[in-house]
């Protein structure tokens, strides 16, 4: 199976192999429905359609995720020439009803039953997850089927790695790991380089906390990892290279392995592919809890099994990364919509989004909305048709305060900006950054200065400590934000917090501490009033801190 | 340290305890993986996965062991091991409740969970109680935004719960709550005994 001939051979037994089938009910097995009970619906469907003998018509697949995650499990039934059918909450109970009525008798059961027409649906546009809740991510077999590898063989046997460099460069990818970095930018560093010991690295240490993208690409479409990380290393000559992928992801890890063994097994990784010199392999190296390593040079220190503490740049990973070796860093997602870009075309994907920030963004929305989950949307798209459209605004009837991006390193957007179009340059604008892609709806019940202590504390617990700025800059905010949120902080303490934020931020060495008085900021500027009105008086702020038996915060950074 | 570990070695029963560390099936074990990564510096963090997968948690001799083996300074083998949040330098409990505390989890109210299940069994977040029944940790977020308020009990997501919920799912495994007079030992230690541990 060297050649493209054999890939589109594949491809078609597969697809052959589908449509023998009459039906096929997709049942969503991702993490979030699997938590769910998801497990339990599907042995019920797989034990009811077994009962009834109608395993020759009917297939049953666990898929990855659905994206619809607060109304999970889900269940999706397809039948040839019908319209597919969603059903939501899908305990055992409901996985056999569906299969008495709607399998079995044609009858789709009325109740629960999600329409795709739905806002959350209708209003997505899946490039990135444009496999999720469609394919068996076990399978290398349904990933070809649906077209994959075909932009990495036609690459390889018929493009140079300047043209692939330039098509991704037309596209207008930028990074999707936060900082919008052009992806061919990026690749044409790497191609540049003199060295015959180059190396691609996947970042898939997802440490935004509220943030599930990457580990539902890995996990759910995995094959689309290594595409794109093989296409990256076409084009930059690289033969070597490495997905860096949180220990707290341990399916991600395995289904990650189990695709490289199918890659090598089908001669889609290792030496000589498609009957070229080209040869490309990956390596998966796990972390082990620490934020920082999602910073490219602290990340390529665990690689190589150090401390994962940042180094100054330049210079860049693409001069001087892994080993002493130029290094590629790109995020999961970023790799993710390259086959795509390669098989439709730099134009197509130009055409989605706006001027300076092309394609979709995949979202995990969450917080206090009706409908939570994973989303991928064009960007240049509204906050608000995000919150009321696909999130079905918030719940309980209550009020939108605000919505979170970027993390521990972004910024709160007000109700004020909700019209705000989501692409990298307007969050910029507002204070916030695109981030990952975790995208968190608060209401009017939650405080933000307690909003800005909660990531002052996760930026404190994750300070690598090598830098003075960020180790003792984040503990000490942290202080006057918790005696802010307690009521022991006066004026005083409060221009303390602000001009930190500006040391720390411009004083320290990596994005960690750089980014780390964002949500702080950013909070202080649309909800002024609320530190205010938190503000005590010097011998209010002294009582208080003597009633819970410590010095209070003015008297340990005044 | 010997190198022949055969899956016969793998396979012998974890249980007993060791005669001689040599005969700890435990470190026929590691040296598995340790051959697996080739001995590689490099692959220090594996291997002390492989250690706290093996062993539970990483003691001092272990990591000695993970030093001479690696041909790494100890210093620098314990300099990585506390670097990471997710290696542990002591053994956990029997059960262990690991609460999320990501932004979304945050937002739902994570910290009533970790003060409900905290009161309920007297156990501190980040410690273990002193019977060794229960862990209660916090986790930087497990990746179920969509089902926020979660908590890992053991390996199984409790999903979109709730204090009463969460500290009902932990007594269904089989912890007590501390305040529950039916162990003698245990009735004198209030909930705030936990704390001190």
């Amino acid at each position: 199976m060297s050649n493209g001939v054999d890939l589109f051979d594949l491809s078609q037994k597969e697809r052959e192999a589908q449509a023998a089938y009459r039906r096929h009910v997709l049942c969503c097995g991702s993490t979030a429905c699997l938590s769910g009970g998801a497990q339990a619906t599907q042995d019920a469907i797989e034990a009811e359609i077994k009962e009834r003998g109608l395993e020759q018509d009917v297939r049953v697949v666990a898929t990855g995720c659905m994206g619809l995650c607060s109304r999970g499990p889900l269940v999706k039934v397809r039948t040839r020439g019908e319209d597919d059918v969603l059903y939501a909450d899908v305990d055992a109970d409901a996985g056999r009803r569906i299969v008495d009525e709607h399998v079995a008798d044609g009858q789709p059961v009325a109740d629960g039953q999600l329409s795709l027409q739905h806002p959350f649906f209708a209003r997505q546009e899946r490039v990135v997850l444009e496999n999720m809740g469609e394919i068996d991510p076990n399978r290398i077999e349904e990933y070809i089927a649906r077209g994959g590898y075909r932009a990495l063989r036609d690459a390889v046997t018929t493009m140079t790695p300047a043209g692939v460099i330039e098509v991704v460069q037309r596209s207008g990818l930028r990074g999707r790991g936060g900082g919008g970095y052009p992806a061919g930018t990026k690749w044409g560093l790497l191609a540049k380089a003199q060295s015959d010991h180059k190396t691609v690295i996947a970042n898939g240490d997802e440490g935004d906390p509220g943030a599930y993208m990457d580990r539902t690409v890995m996990e759910d479409d995995p094959h689309r990892v290594l595409e794109g990380m093989a296409l990256a290393a076409y084009a930059t000559g690289a033969k070597h290279g490495y997905i860096y992928v949180r220990a707290e992801y341990p399916v991600a890890v395995r289904r990650l392995e189990q695709a490289i063994r199918q890659a090598k097994r089908h001669k889609l990784l290792g030496k000589g592919l498609f009957g070229t010199e080209f040869e490309f392999n990956v390596e998966i190296r796990i972390g082990a809890g620490a934020f920082v390593c999602g910073e490219e040079t602290a990340l390529m220190a665990s690689i190589m099994g150090q401390r994962g503490t940042p180094v100054l740049r330049p210079p860049y990973p693409t001069e001087r990364g892994l080993w002493g070796e130029p290094s590629m860093i790109n995020n999961v997602e970023t790799l993710a919509n390259v086959p795509t870009i390669l098989r439709r075309g730099a134009e197509w994907f130009a055409s989605i989004g706006t001027d300076t920030s092309r394609g979709t963004k995949v979202f995990a929305l969450a917080g206090k909305l009706e409908n939570t989950g994973l989303i991928e949307v064009p960007m240049g798209i509204t906050l608000r048709e995000i919150v009321e459209e696909i999130g079905g605004g918030v719940a309980g009837g209550k009020a939108f305060k605000a919505a979170q991006t970027g993390g521990p390193s972004g910024g709160c957007i007000p109700i004020k900006h909700i019209d705000t179009s989501m692409d990298y340059d307007s969050l910029l604008a507002l204070g916030s950054i695109m981030g990952s892609g975790g995208l968190i709806v608060m209401d009017e019940d939650v405080a933000m200065p307690e909003v800005a202590r909660f990531f002052m504390r996760f930026c404190m617990d994750e300070s690598c400590g090598k830098c003075l700025p960020c180790r003792a800059g984040t503990f000490e905010m942290y202080e006057l934000l918790d005696a802010i949120c307690e009521g022991r902080a006066t004026a005083a303490n409060l221009a303390r917090l602000e001009t930190l934020c500006d040391v720390v931020r411009t004083d320290s060495l990596c994005g960690l501490g750089q980014t780390a008085p964002n949500p702080v900021l950013s909070t202080l500027h649309y909800f002024r009033d609320e530190y205010e009105a938190r503000v005590v008086p010097d011998t209010v702020a002294a009582a208080v801190a003597a009633d819970a038996g410590g010095a209070s915060a003015h008297e340990r950074s005044a | 340290m010997s190198v022949a570990a055969g899956p016969g070695a793998a396979g012998a029963t974890p249980d007993r305890a060791p005669v001689r560390p040599d005969d700890d099936p435990r470190a026929a074990l590691l040296e598995k993986q340790l051959k697996k990564v080739r001995y590689r510096a490099d692959a220090l963090i594996e291997v002390l996965h492989a250690v706290q997968d093996i062993y539970g948690f990483l003691s001092p001799e272990v990591l000695h062991t993970v030093a001479d083996e690696l041909e790494l300074p100890p210093s620098r083998v314990l300099g990585v091991a506390t670097f990471y949040h997710l290696f542990s330098f002591e053994p956990r409990g029997e059960h262990t409740c690991t609460v999320c505390t990501g932004t979304a989890c945050f937002v739902k109210g994570a910290d009533a969970l970790i003060e409900g299940v905290s009161e309920a069994f007297g156990v501190a977040k980040g410690e273990t109680r002193e019977d060794g029944k229960l862990s209660l940790l916090e986790a930087r977020c497990i990746g179920s935004c969509g089902l926020a308020p979660v908590a890992l009990l053991d390996a199984a997501v409790v999903a979109k719960t709730t204090p009463e919920a969460l500290v009902a799912a932990i007594r269904k495994v089989g912890v007590n709550g501390e305040a529950v007079a039916d162990d003698a030992a245990d009735a004198t230690a209030g909930s705030d005994e936990g704390g001190a541990a």
